[in-house]
């Protein structure tokens, strides 16, 4: 395949932008989208200014792209939010607001491209989970139930979208020094390092590395799956 | 040509390409009355999910508008949009206002 489509959420910054600098060096045309104008840009880039639990939003950026270049071949459902307080302090506006991005969202993107990549008979969707799932991570109960949700999608897509050759997995990552977990207490991050078998953030290379995984042509037996890193 | 009839034709288109895509067996010829999904039709569930996307998407080529053939509305009705061409085409214009 020449120059793939490949569509990044959540890629104004972090993890986000991290790939989609990588893809588009790598010769992809990389579509970015998050709620904000993205401040950096490179070749084979292009940026959207996107609400990713905003069915309208969603639906406009893929009928952008369906006119533009007719495919996708690579989905990084990477846009999400993070509630960290303790469950009894957490107001229902912030777990709607946690799950229609993280759930409802990467269900959105998922759905949409599916579409797209369904014609190619060719696709990759790739979510993103957290360690904090399988850890049960106490003080981060709309966070949890957010990627437990993404999870589930992940293994029901894999089956309903297997049949039009996309695969659909989860990367779940231990903490990375990012934005996500920029107000949350060292010692939290250190208590929550502890529990992991390799004892060390994690490394935006050590997310690309499993992303890279999941989207090669030969992983086409790969779907459903959550790999969590740090030995979770 | 009403809008319904280009509904239908843009059905029919479709159905064809589907056919091709996923090896299905056609009827000769089609209209209106060609039985799509249920006890006489030829689509299984797998193959009406295919063309229903691909229905939405031609109409938003031709009319630029963004319809949705699926919601639950459509999956409710006593008598389903997806029995006939013509019940699709129907079910389309209504979506498209035009009904």
């Amino acid at each position: 395949m020449d120059a793939p489509v490949t569509v990044i959420t959540g890629a104004r910054k972090g993890i986000g932008r991290y790939l989609a600098e990588r893809f588009a060096e790598r010769g992809h045309r990389v579509v970015g989208c998050s709620r904000g104008e993205a401040d950096w840009s490179v070749p084979g880039y292009e940026h959207y200014t996107v609400d990713v639990s905003s069915e309208s939003d969603v639906k406009r950026l893929f009928a952008e792209i369906r006119r533009k270049y007719g495919v996708v071949h690579h989905l990084i459902n990477n846009a999400g939010i993070a509630s960290m307080n303790h469950a009894l302090l957490t107001p229902a506006d912030t777990v709607d607001r946690v799950l229609r991005t993280n759930v409802t969202g990467t269900f959105l993107a998922s759905r949409e491209a599916a579409k797209l990549m369904k014609r190619e008979r060719y696709g990759r969707i790739v979510n993103f989970t957290t360690v904090a799932v399988p850890l049960s991570l106490e003080g981060e109960a709309a966070y949890v139930a957010s990627k437990a949700g993404v999870e589930g999608l992940t293994r029901v897509l894999a089956r309903e979208l297997g049949p039009f050759g996309i695969t659909v997995n989860a990367v779940g990552p231990v903490p990375i020094r990012t934005d996500l977990i920029a107000g949350v207490p060292k010692e939290k991050i250190d208590a929550l390092i502890e529990r992991q078998a390799i004892k060390r953030y994690g490394e935006l290379e050590d997310v690309a590395n499993v992303v890279d995984f999941f989207v090669k042509p030969e992983s086409s037996l790969v779907t459903g799956q959550c790999i969590y890193l740090g030995g979770v | 040509m009403s809008v319904k009839d280009e509904l239908v034709a843009l059905i029919i288109d479709a159905v064809k390409e589907l056919g091709d895509q996923d090896d299905i067996e056609l009827p000769a010829d089609m209209d209106h009355s060609t039985a799509l999904f249920g006890e006489s039709g030829f689509l299984n569930s797998m193959s009406l999910v295919s063309l229903v996307v691909s229905v939405e998407q031609s109409i938003e080529d031709r009319y630029g508008r963004s319809v949705s053939l699926a919601d639950e509305k459509a999956l409710s009705r006593r008598n389903s949009p997806y029995r006939t061409v013509g019940s699709l085409a129907e079910y389309a214009a209504e979506q498209l206002g035009q009904g």
